[in-house]
């Protein structure tokens, strides 16, 4: 295994007095998809902020190949080849499906001062975006984001983190609002992500997903790393009572996921 | 895809101001007389909509980007006084007083823009804190420093050139203003709906932490935008204080609510996200020619502010209905 594009050492993270995250080391390769996984509050999604510099970690050290790195905000760490799908929001309702799609890195034509954003560009190349991702129904890049369902809104989001993500893709629950064929979709580009040489962090509350796609498993509990766990390591009810912080949970789990397995492993008909 | 329609013009942000537009001539044509559109009456409408439009844009981009400022109030008289105090009173030259107007526009702008962005206290109170505190400011600085809230500046301390650029009648009544209106609203509309900056903006309004996390300086934004509010407060009454000679404490505050009604009129969403450099031009033309349409007509001049009133919620209700139309539009074949 090569040098890790990115990696954790010791990183804590806290706001004030709160404490979320301790000493999370972790180090993720080219070509790998790191699951993180957890309960809620388990500071998830702080630690994917503090790596796409949304948070700057309170102690400890961020490395990119090797090299100490620090990213002052969101812009940085984008320039640095970290793409990510945030949890909540990423879309704005009332921009149009093209500007939404290159916000922050507009395509333009003409010299300063009299750069021109290029709509037609952005247009094209999101809709042909979202298009290959199986949303077919979109194809009017002026369309505003708040007239397209939950799930076409997160494709849209995920199909511009793949679209800007040279080297590391983080998607923080980007199946949560999918449904079944969507899901899918998504677990096909994280996986055609991993074969282009992209690293990967997955965020998901699904065992199925997780087990579908990761390589590699991290486990937060109460923002500590509980367990740390390649494939086939650990057994799939080990996995999810880890996911739910150490309790046993895995005979109701088990029988729900069994459920959705089965609507999963069928091949979508695109 | 590129042929006129007239659904594609019902949901751009600026179609409710050109209804509006539409109906407050029809109605002035009406009841009043068509003197009001030849160039004596014109220049009326067009001298308010110009000194009104300068603030009431970067007041509307302001609203777009989810922020208010109504310090504007008071950083026109106290652009006036900055340039009548320097230049009038002390005969430093002119240029020297309008740095130093366009200067403490860009401190106070400085001031909201940081407060705003590093606490957690909503636009609207920072900057009636700085509305009071810049008012009082050049009140006690005028009557400390001149003796009088009132202070002269004559054409020969401004100098033909100042004159000429900022504070001349052309063709008889239209003042000069009217030509730096155009110009802004050109340059504006060019950054706001041409060039990436614009994007930022309705991001920013939409969604400010997503914006944030998408890598946008929101913050930089923020304070450039305050800024540009309050420079061009100042750049409005360094001009009326050239042209009329003497500047003045009083005029201002009614451009805090001129400007919001303007750019509402205009079809920007208050909650920030949506609108138009257009929009509010034409919002701000609309109101300026019923404040000044009044006097063309036998009505009592009160009567204005009731149409104001109702044109005011007319549009909010109409913006809402072409929002949600511009919302669930979907492209049939055509
Ligand atoms: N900005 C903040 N200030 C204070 N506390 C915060 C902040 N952000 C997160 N927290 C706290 O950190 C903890 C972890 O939050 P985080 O969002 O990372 O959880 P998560 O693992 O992503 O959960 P979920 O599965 O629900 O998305 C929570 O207890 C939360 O209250
Ligand atoms: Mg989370």
């Amino acid at each position: 295994m090569t040098a890790a594009i990115l990696e954790l050492r010791n990183v804590n993270k806290s706001f004030g007095p709160i404490d979320v995250l301790h000493d999370i080391s972790l180090k993720v390769h080219a070509g790998e998809v790191l699951c993180l996984l957890g309960d809620n509050g388990a500071g998830k999604s702080t630690l994917i902020k503090t790596l796409a510099g949304v948070y700057q970690p309170t102690s400890g050290e961020l490395l990119m190949d090797g090299q100490p790195v620090s990213f002052e905000g969101p812009r940085e760490a984008q320039k640095a080849g970290i793409s990510t799908v945030h949890q909540f929001g990423g879309t704005f309702p009332l921009m149009s499906i093209g500007r939404s799609f290159f916000i922050g890195a507009e395509p333009t034509k003409g010299f300063w001062p009299f750069k021109i954003y290029d709509r037609n560009k952005a247009n094209e190349i999101a809709v042909k975006a979202v298009q290959e991702f199986g949303i077919t129904r979109i194809d009017d890049g002026d369309r505003l984001i708040g007239g397209l369902s939950g799930g076409e809104r997160q494709s849209l989001a995920i199909a511009r983190a793949v679209h800007f993500g040279a080297r590391v893709l983080i998607l923080d629950e980007p199946t949560a609002a999918l449904g079944v064929k969507q899901a899918s979709h998504v677990l096909r580009i994280v996986l055609e992500a991993r074969k282009r040489g992209i690293a990967v962090i997955f965020i998901t509350h699904q065992v199925t997903h997780a087990m579908a796609v990761g390589d590699h498993f991290a486990v937060l509990i109460r923002g500590a790393v509980a367990a740390n766990f390649r494939k086939g390591e650990k057994s799939r009810e080990e996995i999810t009572d880890l996911m739910a912080g150490g309790e046993a949970m895995a005979a109701l789990e088990a029988a729900i996921s069994s459920h959705s397995l089965a609507s999963e492993t069928n091949p979508p008909a695109a | 895809m590129n042929t006129f329609s007239f659904s594609d013009l019902l949901r751009r942000p600026e179609s409710g101001a050109v209804l509006g537009l539409l109906f407050v001539l029809v109605f002035f044509v009406i009841f009043g007389s068509v003197e009001f559109l030849k160039p004596a009456g014109a220049a009326s409408w067009l001298n308010v909509a110009a000194n009104l439009g300068i603030v009431a844009i970067p007041v509307g981009l302001l609203m777009i980007s989810g922020e208010l400022d109504i310090s504007i109030g008071a950083m026109i008289p106290a652009g006036a006084l900055t340039v009548g105090i320097i230049s009038g009173q002390f005969g430093l030259p002119i240029w020297v007083g309008i740095a130093g107007a366009l200067g403490l526009g860009v401190i106070v702008g400085l001031i909201n823009g940081l407060l705003v962005v590093n606490t957690a206290v909503p636009s609207l109170i920072v900057t009636l804190g700085t509305l009071f505190a810049v008012q009082g400011l050049a009140l006690g600085f005028s009557v400390l420093l001149t003796g009088t809230t009132s202070v002269a500046l004559s054409p020969a301390e401004s100098g033909a050139i100042a004159k000429a650029l900022f504070g001349q009648f052309i063709g008889g009544g239209f003042q000069v203003t009217i030509f730096w209106w155009l110009l802004f609203t050109a340059v504006y509309v060019f950054y706001v709906h041409y060039s990436p900056f614009g994007n930022w903006l309705f991001a920013m309004g939409g969604d400010r932490v997503s914006a944030r996390n998408a890598g946008i300086p929101t913050d930089k934004l923020t304070i450039t935008l305050f800024v540009l509010s309050s420079v061009s407060a100042a750049f409005v009454g360094m001009c009326q204080a050239i042209l009329f000679n003497v500047a003045q404490v009083s005029a201002g505050m009614t451009f805090i609510f001129n400007s919001i009604i303007s750019v509402v009129v205009g079809g920007v969403l208050l909650t920030g996200g949506f609108g138009s450099v257009i929009g509010i031009f034409l919002g701000t033309i609309t109101f300026a020619i019923v404040n000044q349409g009044i006097y063309f007509t036998s009505f009592d001049r009160n009567w204005s502010s009731l149409i104001i009133g109702a044109m005011l919620l007319l549009a909010v209700l109409m913006n809402n209905t072409f929002r949600i139309m511009a919302l669930t539009y979907s492209p049939k074949k055509k």
